[in-house]
């Protein structure tokens, strides 16, 4: 249990890091460690194969992507432009939605048992591979046709701009 | 334009074929020919120990010769240091004494001769001006060293090993 | 677990991380001895006999080496890239089985650090993990070379890692596992019934394009363009002296160490040798002699990198990209397709 407290410690304590840090590409280095704590505490729920697919999917390849955008683009103080008052009026806005959903959860909030799983495998690749292609097929099918769904979008994009030009 | 000789040929691009195409067996070719040589001698000659053979008219490091008795032949005309085009050469003549007969075989002889090894240019004027046929480039290559004092190279270094009778 | 067995863990542990340091020392050696032999030249032979202390004073050179970093350079971050490097280099071979177990005394053991049951997902993890430390040292060092380099090792992991993915999973639809160990098991043998039952008899097209990722995600020549010496001068690590360009030069050797053994468990028969079964030796020799054959089917492999790097020029960065995403990619989809079929009609 102590783990888990002192695991939960740091990846707040990282993700706090990720929204002050001055430096973009620092702030992307403090996400990376966040997913990497989120992977123990897969590791920790015996969760073994959401554990290795947060490493690769989250860590491996979404973060390597966000570093290398922010590489290339500039995010210096002086180029950022001046936000108008509407901007800021919708930031205060959303801000306190946000806030509000938070403080809503909070009313819900007690103390469970984060680390024992009723079902201590149900996290192994077999019992999930079991589960996901049984009971949840639909689903699953549903979920990748969102993903084709986007990849022809992002195709379409790809080629319009090349019609243009 | 016209061209003048025939030897023009016009080159043709075709596009590549299939196979041509999955570059397997290109790529398996040339596989195969760094390996052919794998296998070969080695054309290396570690140079220290071993040596190339010199051409017959290499003009190396010069050597101050002696005669059928072992005397030396050099009699400090200074042709040679005239001869110079890059002035390398100096010396010092001496009379010769009663008693050095079988040391020296002219009445004058070179006390000091010194050649300065950067200077030298290894062109062979002097061997060509030597009416004694005292001085050969017939040596190996100048090794290095490491400080420039020590490309002068004295009588030490350049007469010839007394004979072994 | 018992006093004993943790040990033997930490033993092996060991063991293994002195092993693949030692054999990322030689292969710098091999490299430039094969380099040689294959452009008909001796290569290094002056410190001792053959040359064979050339490793030890190159690497007495790199610390002896001025230790140099950019005025501009983000301190911390520039050291922080090699030794992300270097740790994710080493800690991929943890699950890849080196021989059957051993019995010494009353204990058996498997020569394995750990048998975890997606232990191919994790060293495709751990290979995934390895651009952070070039894309960090290649940015910390504040120079446009160093950027590219680390920006075009992004991309180019990136690429690679989908067909490398997806030549395992057509792999996984015949070994039905994730595990190791399992995966070596299977393959036990040469020769079982009337086929072949190493692999890459089984996934000829999977295995091609495994060992062209491969050689992509370990950044080697033809797929050298994150450090490509004639546009970017070294890559991301131009700024680099001394250990910490050592760290760089050593992980890369690391990975090819680790991606050789990689290839050679999955689809070589990893451990397994032939006729492995019919010399009637006990099990401790059988393992040994396995362990043996291991280590010559990865020198094989580091052998073949090599080689591979001296025949094969550079790919250009569009040729690169053509090859991972408009060859490779679809070639793995249609080896997924085809090893379905092939399941569902044959067995």
């Amino acid at each position: 249990m102590s783990t888990f407290y002192f695991i939960a410690f740091l990846s707040i304590f990282f993700s706090i890091l990720v929204i002050t840090a001055k430096n973009p590409v620092h702030s992307i280095l403090y996400l990376i460690v966040t997913f990497f704590t989120f992977t123990i505490h897969y590791i920790l729920m015996n969760a073994q194969f959401l554990a290795i697919v947060n490493f690769i999917v989250y860590m491996g390849a979404i973060l390597v992507l966000f570093l290398y955008t922010l590489m290339l683009i500039n995010l210096n103080k002086e180029s950022e432009p001046r936000k108008s008052n509407l901007v800021k009026i919708a930031g205060f806005i959303g801000g306190g939605c946000f806030l509000m959903t938070i403080l809503a959860a909070l009313k819900a909030f007690k103390v469970s048992q984060p680390v024992i799983l009723r079902d201590p495998n149900l996290g192994l690749v077999k019992n999930l591979g079991k589960i996901l292609f049984n009971e949840y097929l639909l689903p699953f099918e549903v979920s990748s046709i969102l993903l084709l769904s986007a990849m022809v979008g992002a195709v379409l994009l790809a080629t319009k701009d090349h019609k243009t030009t | 334009m016209e061209p003048l000789s025939n030897k023009r040929k016009v080159l043709e691009a075709k596009p590549l074929n299939f196979m041509e195409r999955i570059y397997l067996p290109a790529i398996f070719q040339g596989l195969a020919i760094t390996i052919k040589h794998f296998f070969r001698k080695p054309v290396t000659i570690r140079y220290p120990e071993e040596k190339r053979e010199y051409s017959e008219n290499f003009r190396g490091m010069h050597s101050l010769k002696r005669d059928e008795h072992g005397r030396e032949r050099c009699t400090a005309c200074g042709l040679c240091a005239l001869s110079c085009p890059a002035e390398a050469i100096t010396m010092i003549a001496a009379e010769r004494q009663k008693g050095e007969e079988d040391l020296y075989r002219e009445e004058k002889y070179a006390a000091v001769y010194e050649i300065n090894m950067l200077r030298c240019i290894f062109c062979g004027l002097c061997e060509e001006a030597c009416p004694k046929e005292a001085i050969y480039l017939d040596g190996p290559h100048v090794p290095s060293d490491y400080l420039r004092k020590d490309f002068i190279y004295g009588k030490d270094k350049l007469v010839e090993a007394p004979l072994n009778q | 677990m018992g006093i004993a067995e943790l040990l033997i863990k930490i033993a092996l542990v060991v063991i293994i991380f002195l092993v693949s340091l030692v054999i990322a020392m030689y292969s710098t050696y091999a490299e430039r001895k094969v380099a040689a032999f294959l452009q008909d030249r001796v290569g290094p032979d002056r410190a001792g006999p053959f040359g064979i202390l050339q490793p030890l004073a190159d690497g007495g050179k790199m610390f002896l080496k001025e230790e140099i970093i950019p005025t501009n350079a983000s301190p911390f971050l520039f050291i922080a890239g090699p030794s992300l490097a270097i740790l994710t280099a080493c800690i991929g071979s943890a699950v890849i089985p080196w021989g059957q177990r051993l019995t010494i005394g009353a204990y058996t053991f498997n020569l394995q650090v750990a048998d975890i049951n997606v232990g191919l997902l994790y060293i495709f993890g751990v290979i995934s993990l390895g651009v952070y430390g070039i894309m960090i040292g290649g940015w910390a060092s504040n120079n446009k070379y160093s950027l590219l380099g680390a920006v075009r090792a992004a991309s180019q992991n990136i690429s690679y890692e989908i067909a490398m993915g997806l030549s395992i999973i057509a792999l996984l639809m015949t070994t039905g596992t994730l595990s190791m160990r399992h995966i070596a098991e299977q393959q036990s043998g040469f020769w079982h019934g009337h086929w072949f039952t190493w692999n890459a008899f089984s996934q000829p097209l999977g295995f091609l394009i495994f060992i062209v990722c491969a050689f992509a995600e370990t950044n080697r020549s033809p797929f050298d363009l994150p450090e490509c010496e004639t546009e970017l001068i070294a890559g991301y690590h131009t700024e680099y002296s001394s250990m910490k360009m050592g760290f760089y030069m050593f992980s890369e050797y690391i990975n090819m160490f680790v991606s050789s053994a990689v290839m050679a468990t999955l689809y070589f028969g990893g451990y397994n040798f032939p006729f492995m079964h019919h010399l009637g030796l006990s099990e401790n020799w059988v393992s040994i002699l396995g362990v043996i054959a291991l280590f010559i089917k990865i020198f094989a492999f580091i052998f073949f990198f090599i080689w591979v790097r001296w025949t094969i020029p550079r790919f250009r960065y569009d040729q690169l990209m053509d090859l991972g995403w408009k060859v490779l990619i679809p070639l793995a989809i249609a080896n997924i397709v085809i090893t379905g079929l092939v399941i569902t009609f044959l067995k």
